[in-house]
């Protein structure tokens, strides 16, 4: 395979991976709103910061209202990690690697563009976000469900799998840094509403609200929740579990190509770690410094892997 | 379709009693779903300097084109006989220039062309091919009666509509594929796979790489680029996957660098090697014309083969297929005026209203005038650029073209169509798809076909007998 399609495929996945995380996050800020009176701004700017684009938002916008908020996490194309920008990167990514996809992989990412294209063309109403965010999801578990349902098992798909699973740890991740404030046990109010709206935003912003009560663990202790989202081994969205993903998908390549790369000792590393940790001596050790630590060590990996298999020379 | 004293034509009668029977609502939603299934499969090109709309489809007419065997037999022939005669007058103008020596052609055409590439003299490609894939552009005027219009022996687009627009025939109209016998085209590019591997540098008919070079995703005709890659089974390369490795051209895997016997290229020769042509050129190989020269990789369609199909060159061809093969040309050339010619430049002035004129150098139905049908103030304005460059131009004489019915809002409707034949040469022989691209006029009266000036496309039938 050639080391640009690699990448493309890589990228692909990433930007299809944001946009549904993005979508997710603009719904769960749309839930607070609605369910509280007062003043919103705090949770939308938390939503902003959340997705990682304080910057690029702050230099357009001087406040964080719903409206504005959802329009720049939606539809503002300079806004890299928008809906609409994500969308068109992820369709740029498979026309480019298009020879590596089956006919359903590329027609189902070539009809999500074209629907974001026509839902996003005007400002979303209020009334119509709901639907929209829907359409989000829907299409991107039609591409994920074209892509398991048709495509070989080979580096074509494991290329796929990484860059998911790299796009997800990262947005789980960032999810913990921005609230943890809320999980630390010092800070928080066993059962005061406050933080139960707090909490909720997180596990909602996961897509985790339900398989957290599922587990039987129903009651939203901080650590409860912290070790579900950072060590859980059946969430698909944990840190460990993508870690997982990312590690298994490593190993295919080095066993299809015969070769261990340095991305395959950062990775081992990375879950090693991982496997060290209780939730009790993250958070002795800080829980704020130990994502950090891990956010880094993800994006190293994703480096790792970008210059062991020739994305860009 | 129709010829006036006596109905359908031939090969279309079938088809219209099929035609006859059905309900226009249905054919009308077919037309729907057909575009439908074009943009969600991303059959589309892009548009230069449109930023709004960058991405179109070319409209499809489901009314296919019906050639019958025999007015496809002697079309063939007269291809064939046509790209024989260029392969040999390439070898010949980049070696020994026997047509100048011998008073055919003037050499200033071919020396001062800027589309002779020096850097091709005395190099022969790997199997003597120059023109891997050949383009003719045909129309026809009448019964048995074929003009040719260009010959496209650089990098002719339009084979992936010619395969989708069958495709999608087969998929909204199976019934016609069992009561009419239609020569199948599928088999394009299983065949171009393997006569682009015949013409590689070393004996490798199995384990030979073929690879396509493509500008990028941007280019207008990226869609082909991938579809074809896709479809013969082979990597779609930008420059910057490939280098120069111990000799040869590799290109970057996931595993590290791979060789490549032969390139496809879908760029054209100002950009394929910045050491060589453009300096400033992202698009090619740097030393990628060394390799070459070496001997050590095949470029289809080979540097420098522009020269055969510039408009000046275009009216010898009669000439040359003489000239190298002692036979008369089967196809006709449409008359062409040289307005280098002095004389002759005095007599399109004067007859401008009446003539079609081209730059030599043109492509795509840029820069072109339809005398017929441009305003008074159109004809003044071109006749002045004719006057400031006249060398820069040819012009010819509208001919009453053939139409064929497309489907339009109102019923059938006559329009005006050209035929590109899709030729693929290898050093084992020259075969042709039966058929090709059928381009049609959309627009009432118009002879402009060319996807990029609003013109559509067909489905092109050859009959079995």
């Amino acid at each position: 395979m050639l080391g640009k399609t690699a990448g493309g495929l890589y990228w692909m996945f990433r930007f299809l991976e944001r946009s549904e995380n993005t979508a997710r996050l603009i719904e769960a800020g749309f839930r607070i709103a609605l369910t509280r009176s007062s003043d919103t701004s705090s949770d939308w700017k938390s939503v902003v910061t959340t997705a990682g684009v304080r910057r690029g938002y702050d230099a357009i916008h001087d406040d964080y209202t719903a409206e504005n908020v959802v329009d720049y996490l939606l539809r503002d194309t300079t806004n890299p990690s928008s809906v609409m920008a994500a969308t068109e990167s992820a369709r740029t990514n498979a026309r480019m690697v298009r020879t590596a996809l089956t006919t359903e992989v590329w027609e189902a990412v070539n009809e999500s563009w074209m629907a974001m294209k026509k839902a996003l063309a005007a400002p979303v109403r209020e009334t119509e976000l709901p639907a929209v965010l829907g359409a989000v999801r829907r299409h991107s578990a039609l591409v994920r469900g074209a892509l398991h349902g048709t495509m070989l098992r080979n580096d074509i798909y494991d290329f796929a799998q990484i860059g998911t699973a790299l796009e997800r740890a990262d947005n789980t991740a960032r999810i913990i840094d921005v609230k943890y404030y809320t999980l630390l046990p010092s800070a928080s109010f066993v059962g005061s509403p406050l933080d139960n709206v707090q909490w909720e935003t997180v596990l909602r912003s996961v897509s985790a609200h339900r398989s957290f009560r599922w587990l039987g663990e129903g009651e939203m202790t901080s650590s409860g929740i912290a070790s579900f989202l950072i060590l859980d081994t059946r969430f698909p969205r944990s840190l460990y579990f993508a870690s997982s993903l990312i590690e298994e998908n490593l190993a295919y390549l080095a066993k299809d190509y015969g070769t261990r790369m340095t991305c395959h000792d950062l990775i081992d590393a990375q879950l090693a770690a991982l496997r060290r940790h209780t939730i009790k001596s993250i958070f002795d050790e800080g829980l704020h410094e130990f994502i950090s630590t891990f956010i880094r060590a993800n994006n190293a990996i994703g480096a790792q892997i970008e210059q062991d298999y020739r994305f860009n020379g | 379709m129709l010829s006036a004293p006596d109905g359908a034509r031939a090969p279309y009668r079938a088809y219209k009693d099929w035609f006859s029977n059905q309900n226009p609502s249905r054919l009308k939603k077919k037309a729907k779903e057909a575009e439908a299934f074009f943009r969600r499969t991303g059959i589309t090109f892009n548009v230069y300097g449109q930023e709004a709309a960058q991405e179109r489809l070319i409209p499809f007419d489901l009314i296919p084109r019906i050639i019958s065997n025999r007015e496809w037999t002697k079309l063939s022939r007269g291809i064939e006989q046509r790209v024989r005669a260029i392969n040999m007058f390439l070898h010949d103008i980049y070696h020994r220039q026997e047509i100048s020596r011998a008073g055919i052609i003037p050499i200033d055409l071919i020396a001062q062309n800027a589309a002779f590439l020096p850097q091709m003299m005395g190099l022969s490609p790997p199997g003597n091919v120059y023109t891997h894939i050949v383009g003719t552009d045909i129309v026809r005027t009448g019964e048995d009666d074929f003009y040719v219009l260009e010959d496209n022996a650089r990098t002719p687009s339009g084979v992936s509509y010619m395969l989708e627009n069958r495709e999608t025939m087969l998929q909204m109209f199976p019934e016609l594929f069992s009561q009419n016998r239609v020569k199948p085209v599928s088999d394009y590019p299983k065949n171009l796979r393997r006569s682009l591997a015949e013409c590689a540098p070393h004996q490798c008919s199995d384990s030979c790489t073929v690879a396509i070079l493509t500008p990028g995703i941007h280019n207008s005709a990226y869609f082909e680029h991938s579809f074809l890659a896709d479809q013969m089974g082979v990597e779609l390369v930008e420059g910057h996957d490939l280098r120069v490795v111990d000799g040869h051209i590799a290109m970057r895997t996931t595993q590290g660098y791979r060789r490549i016997d032969v390139l496809y290229r879908r760029v054209d020769d100002d950009y394929l090697d910045p050491l060589n042509f453009r300096p400033d050129s992202m698009l090619g190989v740097p030393g990628i014309m060394d390799v070459y020269r070496a001997g050590n990789i095949t470029i289809a369609n080979a540097p420098g083969t522009g020269i055969a199909d510039d408009k000046a060159i275009y009216s010898y061809i009669p000439d040359i297929i003489q000239f190298y093969t002692g036979e008369k040309a089967i196809l006709k050339n449409v008359e062409t005026y040289r307005c280098a010619e002095p004389d002759t430049l005095k007599f399109v002035l004067e007859n401008l209203a009446d003539l079609v004129v081209k730059e030599v150098h043109g492509s795509g139905g840029y820069g072109m005038l339809v005398g017929p049908a441009a305003s008074r103030q159109e004809l003044a304005d071109f006749a002045d650029k004719l006057r400031a460059r006249p060398s820069n131009y040819i012009a010819q004489p509208t001919l009453s073209l053939s139409t064929v019915p497309i489907f339009a809002k109102k019923g059938l409707a006559p329009r005006h169509v050209d035929l590109r034949p899709f030729v693929l040469v290898s050093p084992k022989g020259i075969e042709i798809t039966p058929g090709g691209l059928t381009r049609v006029a959309l627009q009432e009266g118009s002879l402009v076909v060319n996807s990029s000036q609003g013109g559509g496309t067909k489905d092109t039938w050859v009959l079995e007998d």
